[in-house]
């Protein structure tokens, strides 16, 4: 475990082995493997995804459009959807983050479908109701947040290589809404860690890396200060660690881990996380990456899956953004690419991300965050023109 | 400790913690004894040293006594651990009146503070709450709240978004690393912990870098920056800008670089070069 301070000249590698850098892992959406051949229309495929009888049936999608640019970045989605004949159909609710609690129906719906695509839920600052978004993961036991951040050939962003996935433990930690006031004017709030979901966090990840290829995964900490606590955490990953030989596994701590992200993230492969940390490192990383408009990411348990846009920052926007209707649809359209994926339709997934890749690299519509003046209705009308 | 307290005002270098086991920091000593609550870390993007964010021109200040760093952590049953995050009122007023008093006394005009008070609402809540009162007092000064995540969104998208951005300790010590990735590392950062009766020290925050110890190789400008941050806190902030103005030709310059930046020169060279250029 590394405490020192880092000087430049001091430059610590918190990696054993360089992980394969992002350049040389191939992002455009498609899976080229060294059997591809071209067909007739010149189209190049890898070989074949064969599905069982009726897997293309339409599947329920429960859909959420949440507050502020959330309506106008789902219907994106389900214009984009329906223009590809995707097999799924949209069972759409309406939820407030000024709700008490999410409605009963909804989530029977999503306990039903058990997939769910959502847009962001304001979360009143400083008093009143608890976050919706945090409730709807703590029902659905959605312990494992994603988000994957990386360079979208042709956008410029101030670092390349950037291929990070930041895994965040996402029930416990610091949100688990356990504060007091001791005497007027102290006040406590709990952080729990538990074992039971340290391991279950890392058995993800490791399993998540094992799966996807990668290469390695560190831990994010502050077990320096925090001995027991993120202690506790750092020991469930290090015997999840052991089970995975082939899997590098290092360890940071936080604060010098967002430094790193600034200076060079390439050195970043699968992260990681406890609960706060995961946030501050996935907007960063997002941030880096070129920011919460194009970033996807999702939620997921044993039993449900809930898609959104991958940094919670920016994902309810604000008013100028609805009003003028510039939202960034970029990021929900790759997170419902993950969500096809996820249910098991490759091509639609494939067909998606090479739009808006496209889109994207092209150059032309960009909403405003990436540069550019376009509409969300442009982007879309754009990504839809590039199906193939 | 003594003089420390008698002359109101130090100097320090890195010192190392033994790592996992052994006497307790040394650096956490310190704060505690001196009654430090406040951590002051500048961030300027330093011309000459390029690194992809050429815009910084941002003040962290972090609450040093509490928060989630109160060290109270136990384990309830076996593997389930409690840490407890305290915020009192009187340590949140202590450092958003510092936060503001700084922003004054050094023609800042914005001031953020730093929160996560839509899940943790009591206890950012709390600070939050003391920080707007402070506010109020100063209504010349513009006030804004920044949730965490947003934040560090923020920065490492558009730097000059920012000014002073005050914190409680936690959130303070994860932005003010980043601040400082972003102008180049701790090896060129400076810092400055605020104590009771305007005591203040002033310190590098790298490492004692062992491997270059005693060769001259190291680069005084961490430690030189704090200086400089000391003299203005004494007031004599016409000698501390001469100062300032001397590093950052020098580094500009290029010609005397020591290792860390790319270039040979030795620690004397530099400083020389520091001095030539007063």
């Amino acid at each position: 475990m590394a405490l020192s301070r880092l000087a430049p000249y001091f430059r610590r590698r918190c990696s054993v082995t360089r992980p394969i850098p992002a350049a040389e892992r191939r992002w455009d959406g498609h899976c080229r493997s060294p059997q591809s051949t071209e067909n007739v229309f010149g189209q190049r495929r890898s070989i074949t995804y064969m599905p069982r009888p009726g897997d293309g049936a339409p599947r329920a999608v429960t859909l959420i459009p949440g507050d502020g640019i959330g309506p106008l970045v789902t219907d994106a989605v389900v214009q984009v959807m329906k223009a590809m004949h995707a097999p799924i159909y949209f069972e759409e609710f309406e939820v407030s983050g000024k709700m008490d609690k999410i409605p009963d129906v909804v989530m029977d719906s999503i306990r039903k479908n058990k997939v769910c695509l959502k847009g962001g839920l304001a979360t009143p600052v400083g008093g009143g109701v608890s976050s919706l978004n945090v409730q709807l993961r703590k029902e659905l036991d959605l312990f494992a947040s994603l988000v994957h951040c990386f360079n979208l050939p042709g956008l410029p962003t101030r670092h390349d290589n950037v291929d990070i996935v930041v895994i965040r433990e996402n029930t416990e930690g610091e949100y688990s809404g356990l504060e007091h006031e001791v005497i007027p004017g102290v006040v406590e709030s709990l952080k729990v860690i538990t074992k039971f979901c340290s391991e279950r966090i890392a058995k993800y990840a490791f399993e998540y890396a094992y799966l996807n290829n990668r290469k390695l995964i560190t831990a994010v900490h502050k077990a320096n200060i925090m001995k027991l606590a993120d202690g506790l955490f750092l020991e469930s990953c290090r015997e999840i660690a052991k089970k995975y030989p082939g899997i590098e596994y290092n360890e940071i701590i936080v604060d010098n881990c967002c430094m790193q992200l600034v200076a060079r993230p390439e050195q970043f492969d699968v992260m990681v996380t406890p609960n706060l940390y995961g946030n501050l490192v996935a907007n960063t990383a997002a941030g880096i990456a070129g920011g919460t408009g194009v970033m996807p990411g999702g939620n997921v348990g044993a039993e449900h899956a809930v898609f959104e846009q991958g940094a919670s920052a920016g994902n309810v926007g604000n008013e100028k953004l609805v009003k003028e209707k510039r939202a960034n649809p970029i990021a929900l359209l790759l997170s419902s690419s993950m969500l096809l994926r996820h249910l098991q339709f490759p091509a639609f997934a494939d067909r998606l991300e090479q739009a808006v890749m496209g889109v994207i690299k092209e150059g032309v519509h960009r909403t405003k965050d990436l540069g550019g003046t376009s509409t969300t209705q442009e982007v879309v009308d754009a990504v839809i023109a590039k199906l193939g | 400790m003594e003089s420390v307290r008698k002359n109101g005002i130090g100097l320090k270098g890195p010192m190392t913690t033994p790592i996992g086991k052994g006497f307790r920091s040394l650096n956490l000593t310190l704060r505690k004894s001196l009654g430090l609550y406040a951590n002051v870390r500048p961030c300027l993007s330093i011309p000459g040293y390029k690194t992809p964010y050429d815009n910084v021109d941002l003040v962290t200040i972090r609450e040093n006594t509490e928060g989630e760093y109160s060290g109270l952590e136990h384990q309830v049953v076996k593997g389930v651990v409690e840490s407890l995050k305290i915020i009192t009122r009187h340590a949140s007023l202590r450092v958003a009146d510092y936060a503001f008093q700084y922003a004054r006394s050094n023609g800042r005009k914005r001031v953020s503070a730093i929160h996560k008070a839509n899940i943790m609402k009591k206890t950012d809540g709390l600070f939050l709450q003391c920080c707007r009162e402070v506010a109020e007092k100063h209504p010349d000064i513009v006030y804004e709240e920044v949730i965490i995540d947003n934040c560090c969104m923020m920065l490492v998208k558009n730097p000059s978004l920012f000014d002073v951005l005050v914190m409680p300790n936690l959130y303070g010590d994860i932005i003010s690393d980043l601040c400082a990735g972003l102008i180049g590392g701790l090896g060129l950062t400076p810092s400055c912990n605020i104590g009771d009766n305007g005591l203040a020290l002033a310190e590098a925050v790298h490492g004692t870098a062992p491997d270059i110890a005693g060769k001259n190789k190291a680069n005084p400008t961490a430690l030189l920056l704090s200086s400089v941050m000391m003299l203005r806190h004494l007031g004599m902030v016409e000698k501390a800008d001469r100062i300032q103005k001397a590093i950052l030709k020098t580094i500009e310059e290029g010609k005397y670089l020591t290792g860390d930046l790319g270039g040979k020169a030795s620690t004397t060279e530099y400083t020389m070069a520091v001095c030539e250029h007063l």
